[in-house]
């Protein structure tokens, strides 16, 4: 292993890390809910599903920040690393994988771990490790 | 006043998102790189999100009802199943091969990215499946 200094940006990220831990936080004190996006999702998709209004504006919410962002600066440059047989199989492990698992990298990462769950804590332990492994495979033994 | 902050928190999520450089699958993948030339940018995000998020949710644990008087909805299972860990293995394998998890998918929808779309698609797709084998198993 070795650091990609020139990659790496703390200070951006330790901000952007602050500004997502201060929205879960929010949202947990004044509307007493969870903000783990594959779990939100799930429940818009289901049309009975408690509170259905409220987590579709917190998910409105996200998909427009985009547009406030660009108020400021341009947005950030996107590089995608699969083509489109890697995107399919990708999202659907991602949507099958999250529902089984009851949670993603912010309902478990971020909310989970800040709440000290231990369901939280195995989940992202177990999910970043597959992680890992995944790029390793693909990117070092496959990949070459 | 319900829906008023939870736009507000979804707004800032997504912000915090695109400022973390999580959009970027490429910046997610370097992180995942742990055995090439690994980017620990990610693990600072972890960082600022836990740190900040580890009070409210300290208060939060400790009352019935939230600020705005809803009812305080914290997930109550405790045991540690073979579903949790079979469903965090697939979306972790997915995760690392796309690079791509559904909070900063759903930051760049409108970014107006094909990858995305199909991602998001192929991702609601795995919600459904779920929900048609769950309705199976029940019945």
């Amino acid at each position: 292993m070795t650091i990609d200094w020139g990659n790496f940006t703390p200070w951006t990220a330790l901000a952007g890390g602050v500004l997502i831990g201060a929205a879960a936080g929010l949202f947990v004190l004044l509307n007493g809910r969870i903000a783990g996006i594959s779990g939100l999702l799930a429940s818009l998709l289901e049309r009975d599903a408690e509170g259905r209004g409220e987590k579709l504006v917190f998910i409105v919410g996200v998909l427009l920040a985009p547009l406030l962002w660009v108020s400021f600066t341009s947005l950030p440059a996107l590089e995608f690393q699969s083509g489109w047989l890697g995107l399919g199989v990708a999202g659907l492990l991602v949507g099958i994988g999250t529902r089984y698992g009851s949670g993603c990298t912010s309902g478990h990462g971020v909310c989970g771990i800040s709440r000290l769950s231990p369901r939280s804590i195995v989940a992202t332990l177990t999910f970043m490790a597959a992680g890992f492994a995944t790029v390793f495979v693909l990117r070092h033994l496959l990949g070459g | 006043m319900r829906k008023l902050t939870s736009f507000a928190a979804g707004l800032l999520f997504g912000l915090g998102l695109l400022l973390s450089g999580m959009a970027n699958p490429a910046k997610v993948i370097g992180f995942l790189d742990l055995f090439g030339a690994w980017d620990p940018s990610l693990a600072m995000v972890m960082v600022g999100a836990i740190g900040t998020a580890l009070v409210p949710f300290s208060l939060a644990k400790a009352r019935q009802r939230s600020l705005l008087d809803a009812p305080m909805q914290l997930p109550s299972k405790r045991e540690l199943d073979g579903r949790l860990v079979g469903g965090s293995l697939l979306f972790g394998v997915g995760w690392g091969i796309a690079g791509i998890c559904p909070g900063p998918a759903i930051a760049v929808l409108l970014s107006g990215h094909w990858q995305v779309l199909l991602f998001v698609l192929a991702m609601l797709g795995g919600m459904l499946l779920f929900s048609a084998l769950e309705r199976r198993r029940s019945c």
